[in-house]
């Protein structure tokens, strides 16, 4: 109903409005006669009807300042609480117009600054001023004479600037100056300023790069096994002791020279890719390939035991094995032989010559039976090897003696041809060739020390001093029995010349000597002028004298005149005599029985004999170089393998192997165990000899 | 001549020896007296086969170490001796 009413109303305002409006429209013109002429109110048919209660009515009209346009009610969704939520206060104003006005507080920076810049302009007025009163008068001067400069041609404007420089700025600038002191300051705005831009000409842009070369790169790889690891450890440690041993003895300024050779070293090494490194594994396929090539021998050596010895009664045989030779070294007899104390296959030859009118160069050649066609060592001198000995301790130490009476050093260990230590005529060498040398224990000083023994009578203890050899006469020897008188009272005597040695194993100052008149002397290393005992040996040079190696009391000999003596050093006749149809080069005794040995003879033949399998005769006597004329000169048994090795004077060195005959065991009688060792070998030889002695004190 | 050309050449003239080379640790030929593609082949194959035998040494216990290795076939025998940096092989034929 009060919808209606108000509608009734507004119905009723409008029509108001009209007339008005109406009014208003023909006020004008009908103005006098408004009064005059009262229009009758026209009731519109549609009009509400009310009562004059209705009429009277007084509805009350408030005028708020509410926002009609405003909505009355604004729900705004809540986040903290999830749901819509009314909002209580809706803002009602409602904005008609607004402008951003330029305005700015006096007290605000802006304002400050804007005051400040005002008063510089206004300072700066001011002393313009004082400026211009100054050259007010200037200005007059140079006008007519800037007028001539203008008017001047062109070319005179830049002379006349140079000239008047400094006063045209002035003056230039003071005109600059003088119009703006008389006019505020501008104000830029869109009306009074613009603003003019001129771009100018931007250079083009271009790109400079700079690109390097990439650092090399590498790929590396690798794995990590249990060795690997364990390479690795060790190589720490070796640097860790290698750094300790450097702080410990070296000075700091030899660490510098040091480390300028290190550094020369390694650039060494990186330029030579050289094929040295493979010296090692070069050896090894070397004696590879000869293995292969010599397979056959290879196993012979190691396997075969000729089964046939069985039937043979007690006779053995020599198998021959490797070949020995060197084409440096065809023309020269084999001279000494040698095997080395701790590797066992290895051996020295030593190459001459007998001949005493062809005496050329000599040659030491090491051969190891792993490589038969390549000696592992060659050393060669000027004049012919005539015996060698290798040190027990040290068997790296090669001794040699020279056809010219010279004793030498070798060390095997530094690979020069020449020897390490070599004894001059000014040392005291021999004045005939040297025919045995012998190392010795080394003396009280630890020097090396060995004995030579020359055709010159004189037995010489050598020492090692200091990387020089000095010399001892041991003992001169003397023919017994030869001394003359001289008519000066003095007595001559007659040199005898010794051609071997032998030292004994057990009594060290004893040794044996032979001689060219065929006489064994035994010696001390004591006494010098006498001999302790003398036997009546050969009739002809010993060649070599040896004491055997089990039993300290016999020793053996053999000479040019074909006969091998055994002796006993207590008796002066030999216990066993032994003839050979040739003339003896060499004996040897075994290592591993104190009744076996070897005789080589020039004939080409070598003979074992076993005194405890036959006392008369020889178990094997074989031939065993090829061509007739080739003499046998030495022969040596190998400390551990059933080989010996035969030299010929063709310089062919020939390795034989023996068979089971020849090395022959005690048997084992039942029930016992068989006794080894040199307790028995001694006992044996012992048997034997007491047979003989009793043999002859029979006879 | 240096000893170890002279071993090598020594190694070459032997009875029975087929071929010779020497190979770095990288498996690359240095040094051969057989035809490119065939020390090529040689040196690739050989060269693995010997690493692989060497760890295998070495594995089993890290303080030994291969001395050399021999390849007996029917025709020929290939013998390997490694070095540290370097690989000598030779093939042999040693029935002649």
């Amino acid at each position: 109903m009060p919808q209606k009413q108000t509608r009734k109303q507004s119905i009723s305002m409008t029509r108001g409005a009209r007339k008005r409006d109406e009014d208003s429209g023909t006020d004008v013109g009908e103005g006098t006669d408004d009064w005059s002429q009262s229009k009758a109110t026209v009731r519109p048919p549609d009009q509400l009807e009310l009562t004059d209660a209705e009429l009277k009515e007084e509805f009350t009209r408030i005028l708020t300042a509410n926002n009609p346009h405003a909505p009355q009610n604004i729900v705004r969704y809540s986040f903290k609480e999830g749901t819509y939520k009314l909002i209580g206060f809706v803002n009602q104003m409602a904005v008609h117009f607004s402008q951003v006005g330029n305005l700015i507080p006096k007290d605000s920076d802006e304002g400050r600054r804007q005051h400040y810049r005002d008063e510089l302009a206004a300072g700066s007025q001011e002393s313009a001023k004082v400026v211009t009163s100054d050259t007010e008068i200037l200005e007059e001067d140079e006008e007519p004479k800037e007028a001539e400069t203008e008017a001047g041609s062109q070319t005179d404007v830049p002379a006349a600037a140079e000239a008047e420089a400094e006063t045209t700025e002035k003056v230039i600038e003071e005109e600059f100056m003088a119009p703006v002191q008389p006019k505020e300051r501008k104000l830029t705005n869109q009306f009074n300023f613009s603003e003019r831009a001129s771009q100018t000409f931007n250079n083009p842009l271009r790109d400079r790069e700079c690109q390097m070369e990439p650092p090399p790169r590498t790929n590396f790889s690798a794995t990590a096994n249990q060795w690997e690891i364990y390479d690795a450890y060790v190589d720490e440690l070796e640097k860790l002791e290698k750094t300790k041993e450097k702080e410990k003895t070296k000075t700091p300024v030899a660490k510098k020279t040091e480390k300028m050779t290190m550094r020369k070293l390694t650039s060494m090494e990186s330029q030579s890719d050289d094929i040295t490194k493979v010296s090692q594994a070069a050896k090894i396929v070397e004696r590879m390939v000869n293995q292969n090539t010599y397979d056959d021998v290879a196993q012979d050596f190691k396997y075969y035991e000729d089964a046939a010895d069985e039937y043979r009664d007690q006779e053995g045989t020599l198998l021959p094995l490797w070949k020995f030779q060197n084409d440096k070294a065809k023309r020269l007899a084999v001279t000494a032989l040698c095997w080395n104390p701790k590797y066992k296959d290895l051996f020295a030859v030593g190459h001459g010559s007998y001949d005493f009118m062809k005496q050329s160069r000599g040659m030491l050649l090491l051969y190891s039976m792993k490589n038969p066609s390549f000696p592992e060592y060659i050393f060669s001198s000027e004049s012919g090897i005539m015996c060698l000995d290798m040190h027990v301790d040290h068997p790296y130490l090669v001794v040699v003696g020279y056809y010219d009476g010279n004793v030498a050093i070798y060390n095997l260990k530094k690979p020069h041809s020449q020897p390490s230590f070599r004894s001059t005529s000014k040392s005291g060498k021999h004045t005939d060739p040297v025919w045995q040398v012998k190392w010795q224990k080394d003396d009280m000083d630890n020097n090396l020390n060995f004995f030579s023994v020359s055709s010159d009578g004189r037995i010489v203890s050598w020492t090692l001093i200091k990387s020089e050899l000095v010399h001892i006469d041991v003992i001169k020897l003397k023919v017994e029995g030869s001394t003359t008188e001289i008519p000066e009272g003095l007595q001559l005597h007659t040199v005898g010349c010794g051609t071997a040695f032998d030292f004994h194993k057990e009594i060290d100052y004893m040794f044996l000597v032979g001689t060219e008149e065929g006489k064994i002397y035994k010696c001390s290393k004591s006494y010098s002028s006498q001999f302790l005992d003398t036997y009546e040996a050969h009739n002809m040079a010993v060649d070599t004298v040896l004491w055997n190696p089990y039993h300290t009391k016999v020793f053996m000999s053999c000479s040019s005149d074909w006969t091998v003596k055994i002796w006993d050093h207590t008796v002066k006749s030999p216990m066993f005599i032994y003839d050979l149809n040739s003339a003896v080069g060499d004996v040897a005794w075994a290592p591993y029985s104190s009744t076996v040995f070897a005789a080589v003879t020039t004939d080409g033949k070598a003979h074992v004999f076993d005194l405890a399998v036959n006392k008369y005769e020889a178990i094997c006597n074989q031939p065993v170089v090829a061509k007739k004329k080739n003499k046998i000169t030495h022969v040596q048994f190998n400390p551990i393998h059933p080989i010996i090795i035969v030299g010929d004077d063709r310089g062919h060195v020939t390795c034989l192997k023996l068979s089971p005959n020849l090395r022959k065991m005690p048997k084992e009688k039942k029930g016992q165990e068989v006794q080894k060792g040199p307790a028995v070998e001694i006992a044996k030889l012992d048997k034997l000899l007491n047979l003989v002695r009793e043999v002859k004190t029979k006879t | 001549m240096t000893e170890v050309e002279e071993t090598l050449k020594r190694i070459q003239s032997h009875k029975g020896v087929i071929g010779t080379m020497v190979v770095n640790a990288e498996g690359i030929p240095i040094r051969t007296t057989l035809d490119n593609s065939t020390t090529v082949q040689y040196a690739g194959l050989l060269h693995q086969l010997t690493m692989k035998a060497k760890s295998t040494v070495r594995d089993i216990d890290p303080q030994n170490d291969m001395t050399f290795l021999r390849i007996r076939s029917k025709k020929h025998e290939i013998m390997v001796a490694p070095d540290k940096e370097y690989l000598l092989i030779v093939i042999q034929n040693p029935c002649e």
